[in-house]
C-alpha cells in the first residue's frame, strides 16, 4: 500500500512538471491563430457561381498565360530554361498543368483578377508602390472570360493517385518553384540567388518542416501564412483542402518515412516489455515469500 | 606457482583462475542490503540499466555520426533517421534515454535527501552521486549540440555565454571553451570529443566510485534503521530468511528490481515510440542557423531549474548588475548539493517525514524546484519574471536557512 502512495506522489509531481513544461508551456509560446479557411471567402471579386465556358477559355490562356507559363500536360512547353525564366520573371512561373486541381475555384478565380491581394502580399506591393507583382492582373477581364479560365484549366488537370508520386506532383505543382526538399532530392525549380533577391529572403528547404513545425502548424501555415509570420514574404497559395493535405502527406512521407515502422515495432516491443514485467512480478513473488 | 589441479568443471577452470565464485558471493549473493526498503531503492539498478542503454545505443550512433557542422544535420537527421536500417530506433532510444535517465536521477538524488541517506558515514555515496550528477549534466549539455539544430546550437550559444560573466577571465574563458569566438566548427569537434570520449570515461570510473562507497556504510533503508549487518547476515545464512533483517543482493534485492525495471521500461518504450516530442525539440529540425536567433530559446528540461535561478536576477542591486546576480546565484545552486551532509545539522536518519523541521524544508524545496522548472521555459516577461525572482531567492534562502532549521531540530530532539 506504502508503495503504491509514494507511486501516487511521484506521479503527480512528475505529471505537473510535464503538463508545465510541455503542453503549458508550448501554449503560451505558440497561441492559437485562426482556423484554416479553405473558402477563401475574402476574395470576393468574381462572382463564382458564374458556369464557364472551357473552349472560351482555352482561347484566353492560348492569348494571355503561356508566354509565361507551360503547361506541359496540353503540349505548352516552358518556353525558356528555368534559370532564365527566373531571371525574367523573379521566380520561375509554375507549370500550370494541375492548376485546375489543386486551387480552389474562388481562390483560382480572384488570383487571376488580382493576384496580390489573393496571394495577401499588399504589404509587399502596395497599390503605386516602387515594386510591381510579375504577373499581371487581370482586372480588365469580364467575369465570365475569368470563369472560362478556370474552367478550362479544371478541365485539363489530370488526376493523381493518392500515393507518394501522386503527392509529389502536387507539392512540385504548389510549392516546388520556391521551396526545395533535398531529402527527397527535389530542387526548386527557381535558382537559390535569383530566388533571394525576389522574396528577400531564401525559402527554406522543407525536408524536415513536418518535424520542426508539425502538421498542426502547416495545417494553418500554409492555408494562410500570415497569420503565423505577420509580413511574410511567403504567398498564401490558395490550396483546397485535399491539395493542401496532399502536401503535408508528401512532407510526412520525406520527413518522417519511418513512421509506419516505428508504431508497427513500437506495439512489439511494448508488448514484449510487458510480457517481461509481468514474469519479473512473478518471479519476485516467488522469491519473495521466503524473506517475508 | 601455485599447484593447478586438472579443472572438473568449467565453472572450476575459471574459479582456479579468476577465483570466480569468491567473486560471486563478494559482489552479488553475500552482497547485504536491508529487507525494509521501497521500490525507490531500485531507481539505482535502473540508472545502471539506462546508462548502459544510452551506451549501446550511442555505439551505434556513432557509426554514422558526422561531427562537422556541414554533415551533421543530415547525418543525424538523413542518414540515421531514414536511412540506415533502424538507425531511428537507435536515435530515439539515445535521445529519450537520456531524458528520462535525469528524471531517474532526480527520483533517486530526492529519495536520498528524503530518508537522509547522504550523512552519517554516507556523505561519499553522496559526493560521488554528486559527480555522477555533473558529469551526466555535461554529457547530456554536449550530447544535445550534436544533431547541430537551431536548439543545439542556440543552447550552447546561451550556456557558453555565461562563462563570460565571470570576473577578469570570463572573455578569454568563453573562448576557450568554444575554440573561436562563437559557437563554430571547433566547438562541436571538442564537444563530439567530450561527449563521446572523455565524459564517458570519467562516468564510468564515478560509477564504480558510487558503488564501491556503498560497500562500508551499507544501503539505508525506510526507517533509517542502524543495525548491525554482519550479525543479521548471519542469520540469514543459517536459513532464517523471515527474521533477518537484511536480503542478499541476488537473487532477493534484483527480482524486485528487475521488476520495477519491467514496469519503467514499458513506460520508456511508450516514450521512444509514441511520445518522443519533449526529448527531441521540433525546433531542432531546423538545421543550425548563426544568423538567425529563435523567437524561445531553452534549455532541456533537466536544467531548467538552475536555468531559472539564472535568469531570476534580472536588476541590478547595490551597484552589482542582475547578470552578475544571477551568475553568482547559478554557481551557487550548481555547488550547494555537493556539501548537503554538512548543511544538515541534524544527526537524525530518519525519513524526511518523521523530522520535525526538516520535513518543511524538503517540501518546500521540492515546490521551489518545480516552480523554478516551470518558470523556467515560459518566455521572463511580466510577472514571470518576478516568479522567477522570488523563486531563485528562496532556492538560496532555503539553503541559507538549512543549517539553522536542522540545528534547531537536532536540539529539540535532543529534548525529547
Ligand atoms: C508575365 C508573366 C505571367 C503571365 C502572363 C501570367 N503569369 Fe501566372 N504567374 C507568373 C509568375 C512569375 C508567378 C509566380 C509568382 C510568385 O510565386 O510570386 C505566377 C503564378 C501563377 C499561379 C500560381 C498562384 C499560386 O497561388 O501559387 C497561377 C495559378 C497562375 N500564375 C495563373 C496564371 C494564368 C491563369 C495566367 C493567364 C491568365 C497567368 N498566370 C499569366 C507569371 C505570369
Ligand atoms: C513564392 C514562393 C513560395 C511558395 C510558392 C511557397 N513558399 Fe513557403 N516560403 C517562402 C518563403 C520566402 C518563406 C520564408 C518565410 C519567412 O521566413 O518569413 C517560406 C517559408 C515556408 C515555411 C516555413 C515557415 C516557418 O515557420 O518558418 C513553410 C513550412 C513553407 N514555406 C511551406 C510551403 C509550402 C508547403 C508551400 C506549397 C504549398 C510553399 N511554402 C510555397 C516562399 C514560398
Ligand atoms: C547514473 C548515475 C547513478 C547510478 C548508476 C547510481 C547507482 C546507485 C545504486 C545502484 C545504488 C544502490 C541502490 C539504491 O539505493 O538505489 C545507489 C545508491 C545511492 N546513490 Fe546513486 N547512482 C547514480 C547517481 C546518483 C546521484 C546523482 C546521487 C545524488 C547525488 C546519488 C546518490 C546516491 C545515494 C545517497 C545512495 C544511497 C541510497 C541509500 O543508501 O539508501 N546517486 N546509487
Amino acid at each position: 500500500m506504502k508503495e503504491f502512495k509514494i507511486l501516487a506522489v511521484l506521479v503527480v509531481l512528475v505529471g505537473v512538471l510535464y503538463y508545465g513544461i510541455e503542453p503549458y508551456a508550448h501554449s503560451v509560446m505558440h497561441p492559437e491563430v485562426a482556423p484554416a479557411n479553405f473558402n477563401f471567402d475574402d476574395l470576393k471579386n468574381v462572382d463564382t457561381s458564374i458556369k464557364g465556358n472551357g473552349a472560351n477559355g482555352k482561347v484566353l490562356v492560348e492569348a494571355n498565360c503561356i508566354a509565361c507559363h507551360a503547361i506541359e500536360k496540353v503540349g505548352h512547353l516552358q518556353l525558356m530554361p528555368n534559370a532564365d525564366a527566373a531571371a525574367a520573371y523573379g521566380v520561375t512561373p509554375p507549370d500550370l498543368s494541375h492548376a485546375g486541381r489543386i486551387y480552389d475555384k474562388n481562390f483560382l478565380a480572384n488570383f487571376i483578377f488580382d493576384p496580390v491581394s489573393a496571394l495577401h502580399l499588399e504589404h509587399k506591393y502596395p497599390v503605386g508602390g516602387a515594386k510591381t507583382f510579375p504577373m499581371p492582373a487581370y482586372n480588365w477581364m469580364s467575369q465570365q472570360d475569368i470563369m472560362d479560365i478556370v474552367v478550362y484549366l479544371q478541365s485539363i488537370a489530370p488526376k493523381v493517385l493518392d500515393d507518394k508520386v501522386g503527392h509529389a506532383i502536387t507539392f512540385k505543382a504548389a510549392c516546388g518553384r520556391c521551396h526545395s526538399m533535398k531529402y527527397g532530392t527535389l530542387e526548386a525549380t527557381t535558382p537559390a540567388d535569383a530566388l533571394k533577391t525576389y522574396m528577400g529572403v531564401t525559402p527554406p528547404d522543407l525536408s524536415q518542416h513536418i518535424k520542426s513545425r508539425g502538421e498542426h502548424y502547416l495545417h494553418s501555415f500554409i492555408n494562410n501564412p500570415q497569420v503565423l509570420i505577420k509580413g511574410t514574404a511567403m504567398p498564401r497559395v490558395g490550396l483546397t483542402e485535399k491539395a493542401q493535405e496532399e502536401v503535408i502527406a508528401y512532407m510526412e512521407e520525406i520527413g518522417d518515412s519511418k513512421k509506419e515502422e516505428r508504431e508497427t515495432v513500437g506495439l512489439w516491443v511494448m508488448g514484449y516489455m510487458v510480457v517481461f514485467a509481468l514474469l519479473a512480478y512473478l518471479w519476485k513473488r516467488q522469491i519473495w515469500k521466503k524473506v517475508h | 606457482m601455485a599447484e593447478f589441479k586438472k579443472a572438473d568443471s568449467m565453472l572450476e577452470w575459471f574459479d582456479q583462475r579468476l577465483g570466480v565464485v569468491k567473486f560471486a558471493k563478494v559482489m552479488m549473493t553475500e552482497y547485504w542490503i536491508p529487507k525494509n526498503i521501497n521500490f525507490l531503492w531500485a531507481m539505482g539498478v535502473l540508472l545502471t540499466v539506462m546508462f548502459a542503454i544510452l551506451l549501446i545505443s550511442g555505439i551505434f550512433l556513432l557509426m554514422y555520426y558526422k561531427p562537422d557542422i556541414n554533415m551533421a544535420f543530415d547525418s543525424v537527421n538523413y542518414t540515421i533517421m531514414q536511412e540506415v536500417g533502424y538507425g531511428w530506433l537507435f536515435r530515439h532510444i539515445h535521445a529519450v534515454g537520456a531524458s528520462v535517465i535525469f528524471l531517474i536521477i532526480y527520483i533517486h538524488m530526492f529519495t536520498g535527501i528524503y530518508y537522509g541517506s547522504y550523512k552519517r558515514g554516507r556523505e561519499m555515496i553522496w559526493i560521488s552521486g554528486m559527480i555522477l550528477f555533473m558529469l551526466f549534466s555535461a554529457e547530456g549539455f554536449s550530447g544535445y549540440m550534436l544533431p547541430w539544430g537551431q536548439m543545439s546550437y542556440w543552447a550552447a550559444y546561451v550556456i557558453t555565454e555565461i562563462f563570460g560573466g565571470i570576473p577578469l577571465i570570463g572573455g578569454d574563458l568563453v573562448v576557450w571553451i568554444r575554440g573561436n569566438f562563437y559557437v563554430a566548427d571547433s566547438t562541436l569537434t571538442r564537444f563530439f570529443m567530450l561527449h563521446v570520449l572523455l565524459i564517458p570515461l570519467a562516468i564510468i570510473g564515478a560509477i564504480v566510485l558510487h558503488f564501491y562507497a556503498l560497500r562500508f556504510p551499507h544501503v539505508n533503508n525506510e526507517e533509517g534503521e542502524f543495525f548491525d549487518f554482519d550479525a543479521e547476515a548471519e542469520k540469514y545464512q543459517e536459513g532464517k530468511h523471515k527474521e533477518s533483517k537484511v536480503i542478499p543482493f541476488w537473487p532477493v534485492f534484483l527480482s524486485k528490481d528487475i521488476f520495477v525495471l519491467g514496469v519503467f521500461l514499458v513506460f520508456f518504450f511508450y516514450l521512444v515510440f509514441f511520445h518522443y516530442g519533449f526529448a527531441m525539440d521540433p525546433v531542432n529540425f531546423d538545421k543550425a542557423d548563426n544568423l538567425k536567433t529563435p523567437a524561445h530559446i531553452y534549455p532541456e528540461w533537466y536544467f531548467l531549474w538552475s536555468y531559472e535561478v539564472l535568469r531570476g536576477w534580472f536588476f541590478e542591486i547595490a551597484g552589482v548588475s542582475g547578470k552578475s546576480l544571477g551568475l553568482m546565484a547559478f554557481g551557487f545552486a550548481n555547488a550547494i548539493f555537493l556539501v548537503l551532509p554538512w548543511l544538515d545539522r541534524s544527526p537524525m536518519v530518519k525519513p524526511a517525514n518523521q523530522r520535525p523541521y526538516f520535513k518543511y524544508w524538503f517540501w518546500l524545496l521540492i515546490a521551489d524546484l518545480m516552480v523554478l522548472t516551470l518558470f523556467g521555459k515560459l518566455p521572463p516577461t511580466g510577472a514571470n519574471a518576478w516568479v522567477g525572482f522570488g523563486a531563485s531567492s528562496a532556492f538560496l534562502i532555503l539553503f541559507i536557512a538549512l543549517p539553522f532549521i536542522t540545528a534547531a531540530e537536532a536540539k529539540k530532539v535532543k529534548g525529547q
